[in-house]
This record gives structure tokens, C-alpha cells and sequence, in this order.
């Protein structure tokens, strides 16, 4: 590659980057705007202020962003491990069997994964009020298994297929028990691809809204997607932006973190589960 | 000049004799197959089949939550109401233009971020890696606030910025009327998804085997013809199965819209139609009606593409 060309591939992917961090930088700015500062057409703030974090964190938004957080987390992580555990199993038995019902159970999960949401809410609303489940975490994780278990076998099917299997059997004629071979052999080549899994499947929970908002009413159960797009219509203080900037600054830093800790695992699951040659 | 793939190649044989005799061992492996598969396979099933049985059952009555009593059953009627409506169609007619620009400007714009990944020297590429996931995983009620701050009339940067455009000034109200809002939903649904698109495509081209493209450039080829002829056809399963991914994600638009206009000027998608109806005006009968009719759009547009465009997905993922 000459030098010239260099340089451009350089810029491109510069310009890539700015593409990707621009929106964020803006949400990030506007938060640490003070209310005063918020319409004036700039993009930076004109001097740092921390109160729309103090307002969501401690102030007047804090009884309904803090429940949020804590139902987002909770309901996502146990949304997250049952359908890890569900996929696990299903994904060992694609990977290693020879069984006549592989396709059928890939194309289930492709068909879940493309469910129009709303088409399930629908019954789920009537029926969860009617048995006691709307507004709880439990009304909320079992619809969310609707879109992290298909990714979750998807992508985990992907992974195990590329596990040599064979090396439980060498462990084993090796003189490994059967547990032994399966503790020091199979399970440290499989964790990586349950941890990808697992990171892919958080994502699409934390980021539902639709389950959010319509199968919860009070912070029992709602979660932080759902409590910033509610914001507006149902708090009391005359200008949400600042604070739903800072909320939307908040619930972004769990995402990033994890992209910039396993951003190549990440990449790997995507594409592992939808495309390979 | 016509397209240069390679000959097709048999991936890998047959793994067991044929079934023509099934030994115990099939046996029990199946039995095992199905004992481990078949708890998610079930929980799958309950999340989806059951609510759409539900709500096929409930699309035939009129049933308004706040009225309980007067349930009472109206066979299709409730589906002639919303066929006979123009909110319906118009609704199904904005989603499908939101789809389709959305799609077609991913597409292209996520090939060119694919080919500059591919390209792009080894010290730079995890800072874009990493870059072009934190779209991905931004939540999509954060990146349409984001977006919606910066077009405001009161809070955004947009105007003040763009004023030297015709047609932008300081009080230019984005979501004032239905081209501009729709421009700005588009524009941040495209932010959000493009990263998603360009993934599956840099891991298509990946698939284009090397020795093609050397060849097309000893015979002389330019860049463009390259591109057309031997790149494209080569990695033509991830493009489709890019499309139909996105295709259908697009077409359940919702949480944008919810955000940035709430459905004002006619941007009403058909998720937000029976939202409305279900959860906000308590029409079960409705509503149901209308979430049967979305899924059977989904089915539809996803027929087209398998049966259409021959989208082989076992293929796509390397299982053919």
C-alpha cells in the first residue's frame, strides 16, 4: 500500500469513528448543560454543571430513575442466564448430535427473533392482568426470553460448532474421568462462547422498550428505557431534557464498558451467528 | 463480462450412513437431541405461538377493557374496520417507506464502513471496532433522544449549525411537518443500524476468496468492475441475509417514533397503530386484530425474501 493510500484508509476510518461517537458526545454535552445553558444552540456546554446527574441521581428524578435502574439491571441479568441456560443445553445438542430436529429448532429461533414485539404484547397485556403478572419482574423476564433466547442459540450453536469436541475423548483415554474431562477440557473452550453469548443477549434486553412500557405501570417493575421515554409525560419538572440527557448518559456506560472490554468477542458472536462460510 | 464465482463445493459429506436402518445409538441420540433441545425449544413456543394463538382468538371479539361486559363475538368484522380505514394504510404505507430508505441507505453506507474495516491498518482497527459497536449497543430510546435534542428547534445545535443551508434557519421546526420529521427518524434509525449491517457485511467479504479477486486483477479489471463482478456475487448469502434482518427489524419500527414525534404528522408505524389501540384506547379486539395483521406481514415480506430471492439461511451459515 503506498503512503497516499494510507493516509485515505487512515481518514476513513477516522471518519468512522466521528460518524459513530458523534451522537453520544452530544447527549454526553447536553447533560452537563445547567437548565439555562440548554437552548442555546450550542453544541458544548458554556460551563460544566452536574446538576441534571444530581436531579436523577438524588434530586426530584431519583424515586423514579434509581427503581429503574435496579429493575433494568435485574430483569435483564435474569433474562440474560435462563435463556444462557436454555441455549446451552439446546446448543450442545445442535453442535454435537445427530438429530433430525436441528432445523426445526433454528428456524424456530429465527422465526422468534423476527416476531413483530407488539403482536406479542397484545394477548400478554390482557393475559398478565388477569393472572397477576402485569407490573412484576417475572410479567416482564418471561416475555424478554421472546428476544434473548433465539439469539442466544443462535450464536451459541455457532460457537460450540467450532469446538474440537474430540479432545474430551483424548482426556479421557489420557485417564481423565468423565467429569474431569469435562470440567478442564470442554468447559474453558466453551466459556468464551457463552460469555459472548451472554453480553449479546444483555444488549437486547436492556434495550427493549415496547415490553416496557406496556406490561408495567409503576417503578415496580418498570425498566430504564421505558422510565426515560416516560420522563416527559409523567414527572413533574418543567424541563426533562437535562435529566433525560444524564439518564441516557447513565444507562449508556454499562453498554460501553462491555464494548470496549470484549469488543472483539462481540464481533465475533454477531457475525459467527448470522453469517459463516 | 459475467460474474466469477466459484464453483460450488460440497462442504462436507454426509456425516452418517444412510438412516436406512436406524441403529440404537440414532436412536438414543435423538432422544438426547430432543431432551436437551427441547426445554428452549418449548419456552420459545410459549413466548410466541401462545400470544399470537391468544390474540388470533381475541381479533374476533369487540372488547374494550374499560367495557367488559359487552364482550361479544364479531367474527371479522374487526378486521373489515381496520382494512377499511385509512389510518390503517397509511400507517402500513409509512413503515414501509421508512423500511425501505432505511434499508437501502444502510446497506450501501454499511458496505463502504465494511470495505474501510477491512482495509483499515491493524493499529487502527480496534478503535473502530470498538467504535462501530457503541451504535450497536446504545439503546435505541437513547439514540432517538439524542438525535431529537439536536434537531429541536429549542435545544438543538442543528439549526445555528446548518443555517447556511436554504431552507434551515434558526427557527426551522424539524418536527413541525411529516417530510422533515420522517427525515430525522430515518436519520437515526440509520445511525443506530448501519453498524449492525456493515458487521455482517465485513464478514462477507471475508468469504470472497482472494485468489478471484488477483485473478480479475491480472486480467485488468478496474476497481469498479471488481467490485460488481467478482465481490458483490461472491458475498451475495450475507448481503440477503443482511437485508432480511433489517428488513424485518425496520418494519417493527417503533421506539423512535415513540420518542421523537409520537406519531404527529402522520409518522404513525403500524407497531405504533396497535400500541395505540391495545395499550392506550384498552381495544382489545382491535388491537389484536392489528397485531394478527402485522404478523402476517412479517410472514409475508419474509416469504418473499426466502421464497423470492432464494435466501438460503442454513446455506448462509454454512450448514448446506
Amino acid at each position: 500500500m503506498s503512503r497516499r493510500e494510507k493516509i485515505w484508509w487512515w481518514l476513513g476510518g477516522a471518519l468512522i469513528v466521528v460518524y459513530c461517537l458523534f451522537p453520544i458526545a452530544w447527549i454526553v454535552s447536553l447533560s452537563l448543560k445547567a437548565p439555562s445553558d440548554l437552548n442555546t444552540g450550542g453544541f458544548l456546554p458554556s460551563a460544566l454543571s452536574w446538576e441534571n446527574y444530581d436531579l436523577i441521581l438524588s434530586g426530584g428524578a431519583s424515586d423514579l430513575f434509581l427503581p429503574a435502574l435496579r429493575n433494568s439491571f435485574g430483569i435483564c441479568l435474569i433474562a440474560t442466564a435462563i435463556s444462557c441456560l436454555l441455549a446451552m443445553f439446546a446448543a450442545y445438542a445442535i453442535a454435537r448430535l445427530d438429530f433430525p430436529g436441528k432445523k426445526v429448532i433454528l428456524s424456530t429461533a429465527l422465526i422468534v427473533a423476527i416476531f413483530p414485539i407488539i403482536s406479542i404484547v397484545t394477548p400478554l397485556f390482557n393475559l398478565w392482568r388477569n393472572i397477576g403478572l402485569y407490573d412484576t419482574w417475572p410479567g416482564l423476564i418471561i416475555p424478554y426470553l421472546s428476544l434473548t433466547l433465539p439469539i442466544s442459540i443462535w450464536t451459541m450453536s455457532a460457537f460450540f460448532r467450532e469446538i474440537p469436541w474430540e479432545m474430551e475423548q483424548a482426556a479421557q483415554v489420557d485417564g481423565a474421568t468423565t467429569w474431569q474431562a469435562f470440567r478442564k477440557v470442554i468447559v474453558p473452550l466453551a466459556a468464551p462462547g457463552v460469555f459472548t453469548t451472554a453480553i449479546i443477549a444483555f444488549f437486547i434486553a436492556w434495550n427493549d422498550f415496547l415490553y416496557g412500557i406496556s406490561l408495567t405501570s409503576t417503578s415496580a417493575a418498570r425498566p430504564v428505557p421505558a422510565a426515560i421515554g416516560l420522563f416527559s409525560g409523567e414527572s413533574q419538572f418543567v424541563e426533562p431534557t437535562g435529566a433525560i440527557a444524564a439518564a441516557a448518559v447513565v444507562v449508556t456506560i454499562p453498554v460501553i464498558l462491555l464494548v470496549l472490554l470484549f469488543q472483539r468477542r462481540i464481533v465475533a458472536g454477531l457475525t459467527n451467528g448470522a453469517v459463516k462460510g | 463480462m459475467s460474474t466469477t464465482t466459484l464453483p460450488p463445493t460440497k462442504k462436507d459429506a454426509p456425516k452418517s450412513a444412510p438412516a436406512a436402518t436406524t441403529s440404537d445409538r440414532a436412536k438414543s441420540e435423538r432422544k438426547l437431541g430432543w431432551l436437551l433441545a427441547g426445554p428452549a425449544f418449548l419456552v420459545m413456543l410459549a413466548v410466541t405461538a401462545y400470544p399470537i394463538l391468544q390474540a388470533t382468538y381475541e381479533s374476533l371479539f369487540s372488547y374494550r377493557l374499560t367495557d367488559p361486559d359487552n364482550r361479544s363475538f364479531v367474527g371479522l368484522e374487526n378486521y373489515g374496520v381496520i382494512l377499511s380505514d385509512p389510518l390503517w394504510w397509511r400507517s402500513l404505507w409509512v413503515t414501509a417507506l421508512i423500511t425501505f430508505i432505511t434499508v437501502l441507505v444502510e446497506l450501501v453506507l454499511g458496505f463502504a464502513l465494511a470495505m474501510v474495516m477491512a482495509k483499515a491498518l491493524s493499529s487502527i482497527r480496534p478503535i473502530v471496532r470498538a467504535a462501530i459497536l457503541i451504535p450497536y449497543a446504545v439503546i435505541t430510546v437513547v439514540s432517538a433522544y439524542a438525535w431529537q435534542f439536536a434537531f429541536n428547534i429549542n435545544t438543538g445545535f442543528v439549526n445555528s449549525w446548518f443555517a447556511w443551508i436554504p431552507g434551515v434557519g434558526t427557527d426551522t421546526d424539524w418536527f413541525g411537518d411529516f417530510g422533515t420529521s420522517l427525515f430525522v427518524i430515518c436519520l437515526a434509525e440509520i445511525w443506530k443500524t448501519t453498524p449492525f449491517i456493515s458487521l455482517l457485511l465485513l464478514a462477507g467479504l471475508a468469504q470472497v476468496p482472494e485468489v478471484l479477486q488477483e485473478a480479475a486483477k491480472v486480467d485488468g479489471a478496474t476497481w469498479w468492475q471488481r467490485l460488481w463482478k467478482v465481490t458483490l456475487p461472491n458475498m451475495k448469502a450475507a448481503i440477503m441475509v443482511a437485508l432480511l434482518f433489517r428488513t424485518l427489524d425496520a418494519f417493527r419500527i417503533f421506539d423512535s417514533i415513540f420518542v421523537m414525534t409520537a406519531g404527529a404528522n402522520g409518522t404513525e408505524s403500524v407497531s405504533f397503530l396497535a400500541y395505540r389501540q391495545t395499550i392506550s384506547r384498552l381495544e382489545i379486539g382491535l388491537g389484536s386484530a392489528l397485531s394478527v395483521l402485522l404478523f402476517l406481514s412479517v410472514v409475508l415480506i419474509a416469504m418473499v425474501f426466502i421464497k423470492g430471492f432464494k435466501v438460503d439461511l442454513a446455506q448462509a451459515r454454512g450448514e448446506g
